[in-house]
This record gives C-alpha cells, structure tokens and sequence, in this order.
C-alpha cells in the first residue's frame, strides 16, 4: 500500500462520505486512490469553495467537513476558506499536495510554504516527512479538529511521500494520546453550583447564546434549561436557530446589527450567562456594559476566549452540552422570572412598531418583508444559508428560524461563502430544503459553482437580492463619505436569467409588483435547483 | 508589568516560528526569547521575557497553552525565579582606560576572553539588571559589539 492508498483509508476508518476538493498533479496519486472507494468527490470550481463546501457540511452533519487540493496556487486559494473555517470554529481536515520532500525550499513549480501560510488560520497543521506517520497524523487531525474548541487542520503531503510503499500493514490508531493536547470536557462542579444558585438568585436573568451552542449539539439542553426556570434568551449571529425565533422566551439578535430590545434586555439583566460566544466587538461593543452592575457567567470550551474581551464573575470552562446537562441534573427548584419577561415583552412590543420602515416602492420589492415571506414559506427544518452584506443584516433580523438552521459566515464576513456552504449542507443532509441568500456582488464571487451544483445535481435555491451596488459598503460611504460612492457600484452586473438558464436552472424575478408569497410557493415547490432575482432599491438601508 | 514565561514545547520543526507567531499576531511584547533543550531530548523549553498589563499577561498565558505544540507554561515574576542572561561585548580599550575596565570587569564577576593589542571581548553572566548596569559602566569606553542571549530562568527551589 502506498502513501495515498493509506490516506484514503484513514478516510473511511473516520467515516468520510464526501470530499470536496481540486485537483492537480500534487495531489493526483490520492485523487487516484480514491477511485475505487464509497467517499463521494466533488470538484469545486475553485479552491477556496471547496473548504466553505466542507465547512457547510460539517456545520450540517456535526461531522468533520474535508478537502483536498493541490500543492501551490491550489493551497493558497484555500486560505480564505480555511480562515473563514477557523474564525467560526468550524471543524475541517483540508489536505494539500506539497512537491517532492527533496524539492521543498528550493522555489520549484508549484511549490508554497502553506503550513507557513496558514499558520495564523489554522488549530493545527501538518506537513508528512514520512509515510508510516499518515496513520497517526490522520487520527489526530480528525480528533484536534473535532474536539475542543473546533477548527480547521490542514495536513500537507509532499508527492514522494504519496507515492511511497508504507512498511508494514496499514494500522490506523484505536486511540490518541497527545500530551500537549487535552480539552476539557466536562465543567467543574463548584462552579457549576454556583451558577444554578445564581440563576436561583437573580432577578433579571438572561442567556445569551453563541455559535459554541451549535457546535457542541447543545440546543435541546439550552432550550430544556431556559424553559425550565423561565429564562430569556438572547443570542449572537451565530448562536441564530439556537431557539425558533416564535419562542416566548427569545428575544432576538444582540449586538450593532441586532435588535434595540435584545441589547437593552442584555444590559439590564442582572445575571448574564454568555454561552459558547466570543463576546466579539459585533455582538458587544461595550463590554464594560455587560458586567456592570451583574453578574457575568461566561461558559465556553476554549479557556483563551474567557476573560479575553471581557473579565467574567464566574468563569466556567467545558463543552456546553456536558455544562447544560449538568445543569438540569443539579438544578431541583425550577425559578419564575415572569415579570421580567413581561417587562421584555414591552420593550419587544414599542421597539418593533418603531422599526417598521414607511416606504414602498413599486419597482422594487421591500426587502424585510421579503426575507420574512421567504423563511415562512420554507420548510421546517429548512436550512438558511445568509451570505454577506446587506442580505445578512436583514436575514439575521427577519429570518424567522422554525426548526432548521442559519447558517453564515460571522466571524470573517467572508463574501461568496452561503453557495459553496449551501452545497455542502445539502450534501450533509439532502431531504432538507436548502436556500442560499445572497446579493449580486457576492454571487459574482461564487456564481462557477453553479456548474458544481449542476454536475452533481445538488439542487440549492438561490435568492440573489439583486440592487446593482455593493449594498453595505455602499450605507457605510452613504453615512461616513456624504454619498460619495468610490468602488461600490456594479456596472456591468449580468442578466441572471440568462446565467440561470447557462447552467440549466429555473428562474424567477421578484419586484415590487410580484405576488411573492405565490412566486415562493411555486420556487420552492420542487427539490430542483432553482435561481430567484430579488429586485431592491439601491438606496435602501439596514439602518436608519 | 513584566512577566517570565517557561515554556515546554514538542521538539518539532517549526514549533518556534508558531509560538514567536502568536506573539506578534496577538500584539504581544517580546522582550527576549531563548529556546534550548531539556533533559528529554522530545522536549524543548523556551524561556520568553515579556511586558504587558495584567489582561495582557493572562491571555498570552492561555494562547500559548492554547497552541497544540506547547505542553506545559509556566508563569512567574523575576522575583520568584532564578534568572540569567550571557552577554559578549568587544570593546576598544588603550594604555589609559585599561586598568578601569579590568577594575570594572572585577567589580562585576566578568571576564576577559579573548584580546588583542587594542581590542577586547568581555563574558559575563548575570541578570538583565546587571547586564545593564556593567554596559552602562563600559560606555566611557568604545563599544564594538554586544550579543546578548537574553534571559533563561528557572524559579526557585523553596517555591516547589
């Protein structure tokens, strides 16, 4: 067995259904060995989707996302992938063909120094000097990037080492044993204690719930728990669908994109509990105000993000869903917090009334109103997949969230990510609707992987909210620059029926003189792909 | 405030260039850093001198634990640990200044370890303080070139 016959089997012992990748010369003997195996390719139409592929799989599955490219240009388009990857926590193994051992350092074709180059973005990285060490390094990447605080893990494989007979049978390691690697599980039961009798204490007690609560499989606990003694929740862009966004006990969105009455509920709490969330200067611009006057417990799997931004009351290290079971176990006097929830109740109610924007456009179809037609008309467990920019901003505060995800990119606002991830989900999971919300500067960036979608039959919906400018930039240069407008405008933007019919998609095109609710009905009818043109006022703002 | 980091690290290519990495990515001082050996050849130690404020202190304790490579830190205020840095400084000396500079050397525990007829390489071992102090007394005369090692520390014996 050689070298890339090994990897392939380190693939099935980790149980791989599917990789997402490219190829090239690099990285050709393990395209090669994997022919005759159950793992599904994909060919992406460049790198970096490939990773935002894997990563929207392993945000769906729970499993670790994988994929594959080539030594060089191949490995340095992943890069924004894998950043996007590791600024969410998204678990990842990304391979990369690397140039003969011989060759490294002497500049040769195609040659890059991508352990170097990823090093700021990656949880940890490899680079095989030597065949017999695939086994291992196999294992322990799966368990680095799937425990812990998740994250991305790139192993880089020189050719020769691909190609080279490993001695001795293939034995892939029952366990690890890493000396220096060790995250804690489980949450120390003196602070645990402390925390339930706080909760028992507090008057105006509030969850707020990050994207640590998907990762570690934690909503039904967080749900049980909050329900169990009445306590509000909040959550940050990543911790959206953590509760349906109907719940009595929700109360939005947190942060300067978020809704006024969940930051105001945030501040005036008197315990705050800050859930598997970074406390990063988008969801709380004002960290001296969450600790004031209350206090803060803040849980997480990474011990570096406690007291990084923010200096706890009570710090509480483990995996959320270990905590959170914990919890229920020792919690025996569930607590009433009805008048603050009626107090929550009012500002939810006087806030709302006010946001209600008071135009309405013929040509152009409201966009608030659109993205709360769109996610009613979705299945239950339908996935969201919110690109960057405007269609986030509003997606976050108008997506009504059932009983299926949101998924986006919140820590990089990486452009272009919610097509590749939208595959990837739909690959984890294909009985659930996917649709990817996007506007027309990022679906610019991604638009190849329509061929993607096609070659596979992966039948994504696409919604491009479609207003011919780069909407977010263009509100920042509207308030910050006087309207004077450099680099935002899309000249040039092209005909989206005709994209759509290129790559043999159904299309549709919403103004504001569509029925809209009947044009959903019908584009969401089939589980075929399908392409929706959204058209919006450019000038339109997400604040104002 | 200044803080000694004792840092046991996996003896990996690379493991450096991760942990001196973090530092500059995270915005955190390096005053000095130093990386040897330990009795288990698998295991390197690297002894890093930085300043910062008492947050500032804390997180770079966390992300270096945090990196896969680093298997043990250590934490400690100079006060609470031995600490030592090699300095070599080659200076021109004459007929008139010397005996000063050997007065000097004296005072100091330093010593001569190579010359010639108008130059000299000094060696002393001592703390940064010290260090400080004796370049501060050679400055009357003509420095040529100072390499320092930076600190190694080790805490005390009665604090284990």
């Amino acid at each position: 067995m050689i070298g890339a016959e090994a990897i392939v089997k380190c693939l099935e012992k980790e149980n791989t259904e599917v990789i997402f990748g490219y190829s090239g010369v690099a990285i050709d003997p393990f395209w090669n060995s994997i022919l005759d195996t159950n793992i599904k390719r994909i060919l992406i139409r460049t790198e970096q989707n490939a990773a935002h592929c894997a990563s929207g799989y392993a945000r769906i599955s729970g499993k670790v996302g994988v994929c594959a490219v080539t030594s060089g240009p191949g490995a340095t388009n992943l890069i924004t992938g894998i950043a996007t990857a590791y600024a969410d926590s998204i678990p990842l193994v990304a391979i990369t063909g690397q140039v003969n051992s011989d060759m490294i350092g002497s500049d040769v074709f195609q040659e890059a120094d991508i352990t170097g180059a990823v090093e700021s973005f990656v949880k940890y990285s490899y680079l095989v000097r030597n065949v017999e060490d695939i086994p291992r390094i196999f294992k322990e990447a799966f368990y680095i990037a799937g425990s812990g605080r998740r994250g991305p893990v790139l192993i880089d494989i020189p050719y020769d080492v691909q190609m080279a007979e490993l001695p001795g049978d293939f034995v892939y390691p029952e366990t690890i044993s890493m000396r220096s690697y060790k995250p804690t599980v489980k949450g120390n039961m003196v602070q645990i204690k402390k925390v339930i009798k706080e909760v028992e204490h507090a008057k105006r007690p509030i969850i707020c719930v990050g994207g640590g609560v998907h990762l570690s499989q934690a909503t039904k606990e967080i749900r049980e728990f909050a329900e169990l003694n009445h306590v509000p929740v909040v959550s940050t862009m990543m911790g959206i669908g953590v509760m349906p966004s109907e719940h009595p006990l929700y109360f939005g969105m947190v942060g300067n994109n978020g809704q006024p009455y969940a930051n105001r509920a945030m501040n005036e709490s008197d315990l705050l509990l800050m859930v598997g969330a970074r406390v990063a200067d988008r969801a709380v611009n004002r960290p001296d105000l969450i600790t004031e006057n209350k206090v803060m417990v803040h849980i997480d799997v990474d011990p570096a993000e406690i007291g990084k931004n923010v200096g706890p009351t009570i710090p509480l290290v483990g995996d959320i869903k270990h905590i959170f079971r914990d919890f229920l176990e020792q919690d025996d006097h569930p607590d009433d917090h009805s008048d603050w929830l009626r107090t929550l109740e009012e500002y939810r109610d006087k806030m709302e009334s006010d946001r209600v924007p008071d135009y309405a456009l013929e040509a152009y179809a409201e966009p608030r109103d659109f993205i709360r037609r769109l996610s009613n008309a979705m299945k239950d467990d339908a996935v969201y997949v919110a690109d960057v920019g405007q269609n986030q901003i509003w997606s976050c505060a108008y997506h009504i969230v059932k009983n299926g995800r949101f998924l986006t990119s919140g820590g990089m606002g990486t452009m272009g990510y919610s097509i590749p991830a939208g595959i990837g989900a739909k690959l984890a999971d294909p009985s659930r609707q996917v649709v990817a919300v996007i506007g027309d500067g990022a679906f610019q960036m991604s638009m190849m992987e329509l061929a993607t979608m096609r070659q596979y039959k992966v039948p994504v919906k696409i919604v491009v909210l479609k207003n011919g400018f780069l909407g977010m930039v263009r509100e920042h240069q509207h308030y910050a620059y006087n309207d004077n407008y450099s680099m935002v405008e899309l000249k040039g933007d092209p005909d989206l029926s005709m994209i759509a019919a290129a790559y043999g998609m159904e299309y549709r095109k919403v103004d504001g003189n569509s029925d809209i609710d009947g044009e959903l009905e019908e584009f969401l009818a089939n589980d075929t792909s399908g392409l929706m043109e959204v058209r919006i006022n450019p000038m339109e703002l997400t604040k104002y | 405030m200044k803080r000694i980091y004792s840092v046991l690290v996996e003896n990996r290519a690379g493991v450096l260039s991760k942990v001196a990495g973090l530092f500059s990515r995270r915005n955190f001082n390096i005053d000095s850093l130093v990386v040897g050996e330990t009795a288990d050849r698998a295991v390197s130690c690297m002894t890093i001198v930085s300043t910062g404020d008492e947050r500032t202190i804390e997180q770079i304790e966390k992300q270096l634990n945090k990196k896969i490579d680093v298997i043990k830190v250590k934490t400690f205020k100079e006060s609470m640990s031995i600490n030592r840095e090699l300095m070599l400084i080659k200076v021109k000396y004459n007929r008139d200044n010397r005996r000063d500079i050997m007065e000097n050397c004296q005072i100091m525990n330093a010593q001569i370890v190579d010359m010639s007829k108008n130059m000299m390489v000094i060696q002393i071992c001592d703390t940064s303080e010290r260090i400080e102090l004796f370049i501060e007394m050679l400055k009357s005369v003509s420095i040529v070139e100072i390499a320092r090692t930076g600190t190694v520390a080790l805490t005390k014996c009665k604090e284990q």
